[in-house]
């Protein structure tokens, strides 16, 4: 059982507090589906992009995004691939077990700012997927707040495709167009082969009331944000979400720095503008 | 607020007299090196050493310390300090300590740092020595106008003791007897000031600190970080004695039960290989000269945007420790600045 001590006189940030495992389901090979609650019965009160660390008493802490939206109450859901200790201990979790979560942290998509209003254009590169579905639900469950949505989605070979139910539901909602590409098919795949950035040409779009949304491993960005300025989409209408190594997630440990700014407090989530410069960033 | 002077016995009756009540760490020689350790009488006092091994921020952020406690009944917080006297900081390694102050006081603030600074009270003493390295004199930390809790000087042959706080004025409470520092004394120890604004300055810089930004802005891509990189261990000793340094990774430790354990904090420095490393092996900052070019340009530009300080105090630390001889912040810096006049 966890549970935090509230006998603090101040917040203690680097406390984790209980959330039960509701859920626990391996998606492919390597990665785990998970959805939690907190032990309190409190929301997690999260926006689209956020991150939480997740702890595993004796094995340590990862900073994982939050793949659901805040329009889903109750519970939130998480992604995790395994990769190293934390992540590991996280796959042998099951359904009455507990974690400690300390978070949301980080800035998040502007879906309630600079999005409303316009096209939205979401570009997902493998596990870049995770924390961007979160933004993908939020803005179709507010579907009138936005224009058009076209969703880009990549992996490596269709064995490593996430949520194939829900891009189903994705591709066939009003207004939505989803198109998925893949690196390497197989024999059954009859769909577009080649990298995330060929689908871009394929798209229509109007530069001047589109928001791009890009998520993916940190090789993707240079290419798809090289892509998307020939479309003549501005910088200041590119969002980006990047990964570094941290620690605290609050400011303090210094792991996540991209140059002068903080990854886990300026970031994860960044508008491509203000970080186009930042030499350590993409 | 009290301003007294002290002769040589009646300093180590008044310590003696603290020590009786409080736990203080002073500085003391470990051989021909001074450490800052539990005093155990005032005469192991060495007020007139030149510069400690390790920073005081040891006191403050230890190397190694427990953050949680986790087990049956789930994570804890662990915040344990008692009051303490840190005794003997020198002006540069106070000024670290200021700038620790704003670090963890900020955003989200960090209750196992301040809980301790809370408990901590300072007594802080001008240099009487200079130390091999030091350039505090360069960077504006050779003499503090403020901050710390007393402030010892030493004149001639007694000291000038002033309490700069409300703690401070509690721990000069037992020589409030104590002749007051007359005229003259504090005009011996301006003169102490002045000279000491002159003296720690074993390496001179050619710009002022200010301007080291504005310098850095430009420097991205000089040639001397790859020149000077090339011959770094990423040993992280630079990191691990400066006092400004804070960086921390975090680990778990678990009991031979395997169910109680403790989360830690320990130092960490950004000279390290896997600093920036995240699983599957991806380094944000695989070359030495990316790493390099970090700790000057954390200390000289990226801090200083959010704090408008310079993180350097000129203590040397880094410059004595490095065994390859290229972790000079002056050296770099006056590189830099040749050929931008
Ligand atoms: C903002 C953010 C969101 C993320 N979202 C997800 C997600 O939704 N799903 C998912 O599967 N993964 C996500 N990751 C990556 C995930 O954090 C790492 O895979 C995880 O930390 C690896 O830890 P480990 O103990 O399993 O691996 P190990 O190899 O045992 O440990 C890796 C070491 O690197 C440290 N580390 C710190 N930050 C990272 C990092 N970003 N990546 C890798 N190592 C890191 C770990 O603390 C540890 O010291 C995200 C990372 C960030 C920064
Ligand atoms: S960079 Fe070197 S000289 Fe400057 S404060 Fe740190 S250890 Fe001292
Ligand atoms: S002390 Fe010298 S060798 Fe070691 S990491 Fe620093 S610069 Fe490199
Ligand atoms: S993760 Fe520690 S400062 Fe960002």
């Amino acid at each position: 059982m966890i549970s935090s001590n509230t006998a603090q006189p101040m917040k203690d940030i680097y406390l984790p507090e209980p959330a039960d495992v509701l859920k626990a389901s391996p998606m492919t090979a390597l990665e785990m589906f998970f959805e939690f609650r907190l032990a309190s019965g409190r929301e997690l009160g999260h926006m689209p992009g956020q991150f939480v660390e997740v702890s595993i008493p004796g094995i340590g802490e990862a900073p994982i995004s939050i793949s659901s939206s805040p329009t889903q109450k109750g519970s939130f859901q998480m992604v995790v691939r395994k990769v190293g200790n934390v992540s590991g201990a996280m796959h042998a979790l099951s359904a009455g077990r507990q974690v400690g979560i300390r978070g949301p942290f980080g800035t998040h998509f502007p879906v309630d700012g600079e999005m409303k209003g316009k096209d939205i254009l979401f570009i997902c590169g493998g596990i870049g997927l995770v924390p961007v579905r979160s933004a993908i639900n939020y803005v179709l469950d507010h579907r009138d707040d936005y224009g058009h949505v076209t969703i880009l989605f990549g992996t490596k070979t269709p064995a490593d495709r996430l949520f194939t139910d829900e891009m189903q539901r994705w591709a066939s909602a009003k207004d939505v167009t989803f198109m998925e590409t893949v690196d390497r098919g197989d024999d059954a795949w009859k769909g577009n082969v080649g990298v995330i950035t060929t689908l871009i040409p394929k798209v229509r779009l109007d530069p001047a009331r589109t928001v791009a949304v890009v998520c993916g491993p940190p090789i993707m960005y240079k290419f798809v944000i090289l892509e998307l300025d020939k479309v003549g989409l501005k910088a200041d209408r590119m969002y980006v979400s990047l990964e570094r190594h941290m620690k605290c997630g609050v400011g303090k440990c210094g792991h996540c720095q991209v140059n002068g700014l903080y990854a886990c407090q300026d970031g994860a989530v960044f508008k491509y503008s203000d970080i186009a410069s930042v030499r350590e960033a993409i | 607020m009290s301003i007294k002077k002290l002769e040589p016995a009646a300093l180590n009756r008044w310590v003696d007299g603290i020590l009786q009540k409080q736990k203080v760490y002073g500085i003391q020689a470990r051989g021909d090196k001074f450490v800052f350790d539990q005093l155990d009488r005032a005469d192991q006092l060495r007020l007139d050493y030149d510069v400690s091994v390790t920073a005081p921020k040891a006191f403050l952020q230890p190397p190694c310390e427990t953050l949680l406690r986790f087990g049956e009944k789930g994570f804890e917080s662990v915040v344990e300090s008692e009051p303490f006297v840190l005794f003997g900081v020198h002006p540069y390694d106070m000024a670290a300590i200021l700038q620790m102050d704003v670090v963890f006081a900020e955003g989200n603030p960090d209750i196992h740092y301040l809980e301790r600074r809370k408990n901590a009270t300072i007594v802080v003493c001008d240099v009487q020595n200079a130390s091999e390295n030091v350039f505090a004199g360069c960077m504006g930390t050779a003499v503090l106008e403020s901050g710390g809790d007393v402030l010892v000087t030493r004149v001639g042959s007694a000291y000038v003791v002033e309490s700069r706080s409300a703690r401070g004025e509690a721990l000069m409470e037992t020589i409030a007897t104590a002749p007051v520092a007359g005229a003259r004394d504090l005009g011996e120890r301006k003169a102490v000031w002045e000279k000491n604004r002159k003296l720690l300055r074993r390496h001179e810089l050619k710009v002022k600190p200010e301007q080291l930004p504005a310098l850095l802005e430009k420097s991205y891509d000089h040639p001397v970080w790859e020149e000077k990189a090339k011959r770094c261990f990423s040993c992280g000793s630079c990191n691990l004695v400066c006092p400004t340094c804070y960086c921390f990774n975090v680990r778990d430790t678990v009991s031979y039960n395997l169910k109680d354990g403790e989360r830690e904090r320990v130092w960490d420095g950004c000279m390290l290989a896997e600093f920036a490393l995240v699983a599957g092996g991806h380094n944000f900052r695989k070359k030495k000269a990316e790493r390099y070019r970090h700790r000057y340009y954390r200390k000289g530009k990226y801090l200083h945007d959010m704090h408008k300080q310079i993180a350097c105090v000129g203590c040397g630390r880094c410059i004595t420790a490095c065994v390859t001889k290229i972790a000079n912040p002056v050296e770099i810096y006056n590189r830099l600045a040749e050929g931008q006049k």
